[in-house]
């Protein structure tokens, strides 16, 4: 598993603009780089992220190579109501991950 | 009234020689207002991947391991607050010098019945790195007085020889020519007040002997041996050099 920095209000006002944050500790490797040897090393990226807020989608992302190791993501919502914000994603590797932080709003 | 001439002279003698001593200056103050951001702000600092990694090895017992740091250390908060600012330090049973690294790895297995983390792995930068944040803020004061002494001798002595292909000196470089320009990067000072540290160029946190080892296939030098005890005492001359200078572990770096 990831090591994972997620970074979301606990409190917000209704009608407030907040700023979601996520740091995820992965290779992102570009897979144009070669090893010692000369053999190509394979792409090795995270390929779609999505964060959801109550299971309504807040953004969707689509990554490709040239971004670096452990990327951060960071993105602003409008917060309505109280709950679950979930941030998930998928690497080239078919590893899903997902990380899920409670906000309330007053 | 007399003397006063003469007094004049001696300051104006005095001002080059201060500016050539010039003042202590971190990395920090050289790196771009980005750079300087991520570091600032521990919610987008990549270090603290490892940070909070190193908060959990902190807790964890280990199969096989009597006990975790914790059982004996409690809190880190209090009980490293400061440590990583004094390292590397004596070890009287050993009689050498160690590097804070080695000190986790020798509590390990002394202490925990369990073997050392291998150099650069993410456990051994995970737990300095975390060890490291507690002293933060805490001016760099390693002890330069005492059996230590022949070591950090051994060490300035180190950083004054030329070597390698391109015959350099760390001191050619990281005194003479510090706030100069090598293409296109300010040369910095070298202290090694952040370390573990992420550097954007590794896309990895990193300790000083990574650092150093990079310097040295720089100027094409054979680079130490991981457990060399050349770098121990090059990093305890360069720890005593900075000293004064705040701990900013895990610091930011291009």
């Amino acid at each position: 598993m990831a090591r994972v920095l997620m970074n979301v209000p606990a409190k917000a006002r209704k009608g407030d603009i907040v700023e979601l944050k996520i740091l995820i500790s992965h290779p992102m490797e570009s897979g144009f780089r070669h090893d010692a040897t000369g053999q190509p090393i394979p792409r090795h990226i995270i390929r779609e992220f999505v964060c959801t807020w109550n299971d309504e989608e807040v953004v969707r992302v689509d990554l490709f190579p040239a971004i670096s190791a452990n990327p951060l993501l960071s993105f602003h919502a409008l917060a309505e109501e109280s709950g679950t914000i979930v941030m998930s994603w998928t690497d080239d590797r078919g590893e899903r991950q997902s990380e899920g932080a409670a906000i309330s709003v007053e | 009234m007399r003397r006063a001439p003469a007094l004049l002279v001696l300051a104006l003698l005095l001002v080059p020689l201060d500016a050539g001593a010039a003042e202590k200056r971190s990395g920090y103050a050289d790196a771009s207002p980005q750079t300087r951001a991520m570091q600032d702000d521990d919610s987008i600092n990549p270090g603290f991947l490892w940070v909070t990694q190193g908060e959990a090895l902190w807790q964890a017992r280990e199969a096989g391991a009597a006990r975790s740091c914790a059982d004996c250390h409690g809190e880190a908060r209090q009980s490293m607050r400061g440590v990583a600012a004094r390292y590397p330090a004596y070890d009287a049973s050993l009689g050498r010098p160690l590097t804070l690294e080695q000190r986790v790895g020798e509590c390990r297995r002394q202490h925990q019945g369990a073997p050392a983390w291998p150099p650069e792995s993410d456990e051994i930068l995970a737990m300095t790195a975390f060890i490291g944040l507690q002293s933060r803020g805490m001016p760099l004061s390693v002890a330069v007085e005492g059996p230590v002494r022949p070591f950090l001798e051994a060490g300035r002595a180190l950083y004054q020889t030329r070597m390698g292909q391109l015959d350099l000196a760390f001191a050619q470089c990281h005194d003479r020519l510090a706030g100069e320009r090598l293409a296109g990067s300010v040369i910095p000072q070298g202290h090694p007040n952040g370390y573990p540290l992420y550097r954007l160029e590794w896309q990895s946190l990193g300790s000083l002997r990574r650092r150093i080892r990079g310097c040295l296939v720089g100027v094409r030098a054979e680079p130490f041996a991981a457990d060399a005890p050349e770098l121990v005492d090059l990093e305890l001359y360069l720890a005593a050099r900075a000293a004064g200078l705040p701990v900013e572990t895990p610091a930011v770096r291009p």
